[in-house]
């Protein structure tokens, strides 16, 4: 009982990361999505360069770049700001693709559509292509989400109070040994069950709606 | 080019460190893969019993993250009597993650081939495990074949991990330079190329296989 107490201190921060991660990823992936399709070579270019960067590299390895390698002045991120900027930015690149994907899912005709409509080609992305792209990358989203869940717990590696890093200090004081990390398996488990049964539900309502 | 003189100063022991993370990425696939495809298999078994056994290990896997898989190897087993080497523990976690998740594309991979097929062969008189391991399992690893690259790719990137059990992998190696010369960005960022180093030019490869892959079915549109 007192490792899961110990272990459950965690989850409140893992939710805090992962929520504010996906957040910051969902958002910044519109630009990034909009620059891999953008009809400027140049902007092809650098927006492919960065999401093949930034996803070639580990995470934890972006962690220690942010928390341990920036330092401008007298700034430096703190732990927590350092997991959330460089999980955010991992995830940014992420849901870039999986908007990509999302958006050659939407049919041709839908943006033959809209031109011959007479509607312009931002218009016809942000109103009529863009929603129902969306809704046809929302199970991959919440795929990705469920694994950033896991994923941010590499945060305790710089520090950040989150599961892994309770259950590796209880593991170490109180003798928890193998017990406490089996638990901690578990609540990693029993978090991201409800979110993939949620995740199920809300793609069966949206995929209605979509003209492929 | 202060930068570039420490680089160069750097990079035998960080080429020891991704050498390490190369051999563990090995190990890993050698034993997960087999692993992983008898979990396919039993997985669409008729055994109640082997099919629950496959769900459970599949399901602790894939929902357990890597590092806490690593550090119950690591820092748990001991509790229990298993001392592990931090190569023993990095190895066997992430062989054990590599089953897992590759047992879902593999069981993915085997459903793919045509029912028509093991139809065929239960006509002609061929026995279950003989269609299973002429016909279904080596059609089933090449439709899998992208995806098992993809994941191998990870895989490599989650070596990475290995650094909070004390394997001396790359990024530990980067990370003890760092905490000595105190010029943690510069040697990070090199050890970052040096992972992009392999892992771009290997996801490139996942695309052309799997547009090779698939180049049969553009004759059917």
């Amino acid at each position: 009982m007192q490792h899961l107490q110990a272990v459950l201190l965690g989850v409140p921060m893992t939710l805090l990361i992962t929520v504010a991660a996906v957040s910051i990823g969902a958002v910044l992936g519109v630009p990034l999505v909009v620059g891999l399709r953008a009809k400027n070579f140049v902007v092809r270019i650098v927006s492919r360069g960065l999401v093949d960067l930034i996803r070639g590299i580990p995470a934890i390895v972006w962690l220690f770049i942010i928390y341990f390698g920036v330092s401008i002045g007298a700034f430096r991120f703190n732990s927590t700001m350092a997991a959330i900027v460089g999980l955010g930015l991992i995830s940014a690149a992420y849901f870039a693709e999986i908007y990509r994907g999302g958006i050659s899912a939407v049919d041709m005709g839908q943006w033959e559509a809209g031109n011959a409509l007479g509607v312009n080609r931002w218009t016809t992305f942000g109103h009529i292509i863009g929603p129902q792209a969306f809704r046809v990358s929302v199970p991959s989203m919440t795929s990705y989400a469920i694994s950033l869940l896991k994923d941010s717990s590499i945060a305790s590696t710089i520090g950040v109070t989150e599961i892994v890093f309770f259950t590796t200090q209880d593991a170490r004081s109180n003798a928890g040994g193998l017990t406490v990390y089996l638990l901690a398996a578990a609540i990693y488990l029993a978090l991201s069950v409800p979110l993939a049964l949620l995740a199920r539900r809300l793609d069966a309502s949206l995929r209605k709606k979509v003209s492929r | 080019m202060s930068v570039i003189a420490d680089w160069i100063e750097w990079f035998p022991a960080l080429a020891n460190g991704l050498w390490l993370s190369v051999r563990i990425t090995a190990v890993s696939l050698i034993v997960g893969l087999p692993v992983g495809l008898g979990l396919a298999v039993m997985a669409a078994s008729q055994n109640r019993v082997a099919r629950t056994i496959s769900v459970v290990i599949v399901e602790i896997g894939r929902g357990a993250p890597a590092l806490v898989v690593l550090q119950l190897f690591y820092f748990g087993l001991p509790s229990v009597g298993i001392t592990l080497t931090s190569f023993v523990a990095a190895c066997s976690a992430l062989a054990l993650t590599t089953a897992a998740f590759t047992s879902e594309i593999l069981r993915a991979g085997l459903q793919a081939v045509p029912p028509g097929e093991v139809e065929a062969c239960k006509t002609l008189g061929v026995s279950p495990r003989d269609t299973l391991r002429f016909v279904v399992i080596p059609q089933g690893l090449r439709i899998a074949l992208p995806a098992l690259m993809g994941f191998s790719i990870l895989i490599f990137q989650a070596t990475s991990l290995t650094f909070t059990i004390a394997v001396p992998e790359l990024l530990s190696q980067a990370y003890s330079i760092g905490s000595t010369t105190f010029n943690y960005l510069s040697v990070l960022v090199l050890a970052g190329l040096l992972y992009a180093v392999i892992t771009i030019p290997a996801s490139w490869l996942v695309v052309s296989t799997e547009k090779r892959m698939s180049r049969h079915l553009s004759y059917a549109r």
